[in-house]
């Protein structure tokens, strides 16, 4: 195990350390509210950080601090980070120039949008060689090219290198990305989020290639993710970070069995679990912005184990050995549980005990065309009363095309029958009576994009209420009220504008919104991918509340795997437009048939 | 269609510059922001200036713009006819005085009814797509291809110079412009989600366009309402110098051009002080679209694309 590699060597771990930051601080510029405080992080040769944390949790700020780069409101207030014994914040724009690139280099998020459109790729390559004086010659240069390409697994022949960015699929974007950075043969190496907009059998390939690289050339990576799922077989360290501050750092084997910091438990308990062992818990609330942080501890009012102390003061680092860092005053009593505490065991009994087989929607030999291109191929499938149907796919499967027919959102053609309760239905969802368009409702991916900005949570909800039903304005105000308490939200909210709520907080607006219709079938559409872990396990265990006790049908696409066992009883597994393979959940995760959806299971992050 | 995944570290709308106010309204935002900015303090003041002379003008004028006071382009004589007299014997300060109020009402009513026509066209075009976006574009540019002076003249030399036709038709040669602005808008809005949403539930297309569409629309339009009343005045004025608008013994700005050009080299007041203050006038109005239209970007790049 490579993690006993480098613990064991380490009789001076101080030697190896390549990367050191300490008391790192960074602040809102002109309010000087903190982002971040008090980071410390210690990387050595060879080793991959994983730093994971939440939205707002000032992960991505302290990655681009690194190489002392600030967005725009952001400033560096105190600290240092040192490479190589050298301090980075101190230097000067043209040493800082010669640094970055050279000995520490950054693999941005999107590398779509990091990488020059109007540049063919061999050319921009090239040219981060030639700023950094890689080698003596132009020879040496090319060869180098050379051997990045075939690092990174792509082809280094004359054509591909003269094609430009957007010649390139999303995964190849990042692999060429992950060449830039490792050009000059940096001592550390920065990921920001590189994978989190990949497919997941994309995404595995990317994370091998960054794990080879980083173990081959010696380097220390710094990798920046939301999903601790996604680190639990690249990172030999973790450091989790909540609100601003670093609250546990260990090896990864520690922290994954024996969390002794509340949140790192809770984030494990948040993960989905593609073998269907435990049920999903999420984390109630959210992490606080910048300058909303409670005093004390900042976890405290998501803690189920605090108490007095929590609030008044923040806990100092302590932990069990020097290498398992924790800040909690409990750290020990939290420490003690075991993990097995944490989970509940998913109840598999009565999944599918009260759910009859009668069909709600049925779909046969569904054909739907893209303007002229035909994306969706003789779809047959159905979806039963008080059943949950998960549509699993990657981007490009046609899993959201399919979705949209269902709902009368499909602008272009579709040929052959979508039934609903033996009616077929209309392609546009204007053309269908009102009790089909009530009875059918639609989540959208993005809750950011699916409630106009520009009016109040009250405003959003009561659109279907005034669609379909003749209501008073008192009995109004209390079918609103009464689907903000389905969604387990505050009645405070209706006069609240959108941009004022969480990511979490609005896909419940947008769920709340779907139910104030009184539907029988809700269509969700990959409702948790823009959502944190922790977010996403609260919204999904909702949504099977909901489904359980309202006796809904449900369409749940999703391109990740893990979460179907949490939610559905019956999985379509979808790939370029056709169904390949189909059927109940257990069977089909256990026992999969289909090569295609083997190789998703086996590249879907499991903790 | 929707089909890729897109996972938003929320970080990055998130912390450092959170416009707080701009849920209440965009366009509120936007002046705000565009206050901000020197160009459109000095706009406002500009404009402010010259619309108080042209509401409490008449109030303070010495005399009545239609009476003859002394021998026609007599000199400025203070204190009593501070600008001379023009081409007639009128008093040159007075009919400045009450001369700016057609001007200003005519140009904010051809841009009323430019926006409002220009923006049915542009949400309607935006959202139905398909022939009927081809067939209004279409005809809209063959409206874009006569120069706006040209095409007022051609319908007022045909019906005679009514007011409201002018109004009308200054108006009407603003619509496709606006319409433009207000059709990409309303594109990139319509393919947000919350339309569908709307969609969806089955409420009606003109609901949809105005009740969600419309309100996020309406920062790019204020620009738009900015810009075109600078052309307004400029083209009611010519309206008027070519005499077609206000008809004598009407005091107007555009008008007293005209009828004292002649006299221009012994008496300049009653040419010069029009053209100046409607020169002015334009520049005003125009920094107020300009701080806008910067404030109106400034906003966009702030807020990142959502």
């Amino acid at each position: 195990m490579e993690t006993a590699t480098t613990a064991g060597v380490t009789t001076s771990p101080e030697r190896d350390v390549v990367l050191n930051v300490e008391g790192l601080r960074i602040v809102l510029d002109p309010s000087g509210v903190d982002i971040d405080d008090e980071v410390t992080l210690t990387i050595r040769r060879g080793e991959v950080l994983g730093l994971v944390g939440e939205s707002a949790s000032g992960k991505t700020t302290v990655a681009t601090s690194l190489l002392d780069y600030q967005r725009r409101g952001a400033k560096i207030a105190g600290g240092h980070v040192e490479i190589d014994g050298k301090d980075i914040l101190s230097m000067g724009p043209a040493a800082l120039r010669a640094v970055r690139g050279g000995a520490i280099s950054y693999v941005p998020q999107d590398s779509s949008a990091a990488l020059n459109p109007a540049l063919r790729i061999g050319t921009q390559l090239m040219e981060i060689l030639e700023a950094h004086g890689f080698g003596s010659s132009g020879a040496e240069r090319e060869a180098r090219l050379a051997e990045m390409m075939a690092e990174v697994l792509l082809p280094s022949d004359r054509a591909f290198l003269r094609r430009y960015p957007h010649q390139l699929s999303g995964g190849q974007q990042q692999r060429v990305a992950i060449a830039m950075a490792f050009a000059n043969r940096p001592k550390v190496i920065v990921l920001d989020e590189p994978t989190t907009a990949l497919d997941v059998t994309t995404q595995a390939h990317v994370l091998d290639t960054i794990r080879d690289l980083t173990r081959s050339y010696g380097v220390a990576a710094l990798y920046v993710t939301h999903d601790l799922a996604v680190v639990s077989n690249l990172a030999d360290r973790i450091a989790v970070m909540y609100a601003g501050r670093v609250v546990e750092t260990g090896s990864r084997d520690e922290l994954f069995a024996a969390g002794q910091h509340p949140y790192t438990r809770k984030l494990l308990a948040s993960i989905p679990d593609v073998t269907g062992e435990r049920a999903l818990r999420g984390i109630p609330g959210w992490a606080p912005r910048p300058g909303k942080r409670p005093s004390g501890c900042t976890f405290t009012p998501r803690c189920d184990w605090a108490v007095d102390r929590c609030r008044e003061e923040f806990p100092p680092v302590e932990g069990p050995t020097p290498e398992h860092r924790v800040r909690c005053w409990r750290w020990r009593e939290v420490g003690a549980q075991t993990a097995q505490q944490d989970f509940a065991l998913r109840d598999k009994t009565g999944a599918l005990g009260d759910t009859r087989e009668t069909t709600v929607i049925s779909m046969r030999e569904v054909t739907a065309f893209y303007q002229r291109k035909e994306t969706l191929h003789g779809i047959n499938a159905s979806i039963c009363e008080r059943r949950c149907l998960a549509l699993v796919g990657e981007s490009g499967s046609g899993k959201t095309t399919l979705a949209r027919c269902i709902a009368g959102l499909h602008p272009h053609k579709i040929v052959g029958d979508i039934e609903y309760g033996g009616v077929p239905l209309a392609r546009d969802a204007r053309r269908r009576p009102r009790a089909t368009r009530q009875a059918i409702q639609y989540i959208f991916q993005s809750p950011y994009s699916s409630l106009n900005p520009r009016k109040t949570i009250g405003q959003i909800l009561s659109q279907p209420l005034k669609v379909f039903f003749q209501l008073s304005r008192d009995e109004m105000e209390a079918r609103m009220l009464k689907a903000l308490e389905q969604v387990a939200l505050d009645s405070s909210l209706l006069s609240r504008y959108p941009d004022q709520l969480s990511g979490g907080e609005r896909q419940r607006v947008a769920i709340a919104r779907g139910l104030a219709a009184e539907p029988t079938m809700l269509i969700c559409d990959e409702v948790t991918s823009w959502l944190d872990v922790s977010v996403q396990a609260a919204v999904i265990e909702l949504l099977a509340a909901l489904q359980r006790d309202m006796g809904l049908s449900m369409l749940f696409v999703t391109h990740n795997l893990a979460l179907v066992r949490s939610i559905a009883q019956e999985v379509a597994v979808m790939n370029e437009g056709r169904i390949v393979e189909y059927g109940l959940v257990d069977a089909v995760l256990d026992d999969p048939q289909a090569d295609y959806t083997k190789k998703l299971l086996s590249d879907t992050p499991t903790v | 269609m929707n089909d890729e995944i897109i996972v938003s570290d929320s970080e990055l709308v998130e912390p450092a510059v959170v416009h707080a106010d701009r849920r209440h309204s965009e366009w509120l935002m936007t002046i705000r922001e565009a206050w901000r900015m020197g160009r459109t303090k000095i706009g406002v003041g500009i404009f402010a200036c010259i619309v108080l002379l042209a509401v409490v003008g008449p109030w303070i004028a010495p005399y009545s713009p239609t009476e003859f006071v002394a021998p026609p382009y007599s000199s400025p004589a203070p204190p009593k006819m501070w600008l001379g007299s023009d081409y007639i014997g009128h008093d040159v300060l007075t009919r400045v005085l009450y001369g700016g109020r057609t001007v200003i009402l005519l140009a904010l009513a051809a841009t009323v009814i430019g926006l409002g026509l220009g923006v049915t066209l542009g949400l309607i075009t935006g959202y139905a797509r398909r022939w009927i976006d081809e067939s209004v574009m279409r005809i809209l540019d063959v409206v874009l291809a006569f120069p706006q002076i040209v095409l007022t003249l051609l319908f007022v030399s045909i019906v005679g110079p009514k007011l409201w036709l002018i109004v009308l038709m200054v108006g009407i040669s603003h619509a496709p412009r606006i319409a433009r602005v207000a059709r990409a808008a309303t594109l990139e809005v319509a393919q947000r989600d919350f339309v569908h949403a709307a969609e969806a539930f089955g409420v009606a297309r003109t609901k949809i366009l105005f009740n969600e569409i419309m309100p996020s629309i309406t920062s790019p339009l204020l620009v738009e309402f900015g810009l075109r009343l600078t052309y307004s005045i400029g083209l009611i004025a010519a309206l008027s110098f070519l005499g077609f608008g206000m008809q004598p013994p009407a005091a107007d700005w555009g008008l007293m051009i005209n009828e004292n050009r002649i006299g221009i080299v012994i008496q300049p007041w009653p040419v010069f002080v029009p053209v100046l203050l409607i020169g002015v006038l334009t520049i005003g109005t125009n920094l107020i679209a300009d701080g806008l239209g910067r404030a109106l970007i400034g906003i966009e790049r702030d807020t990142g694309v959502g």
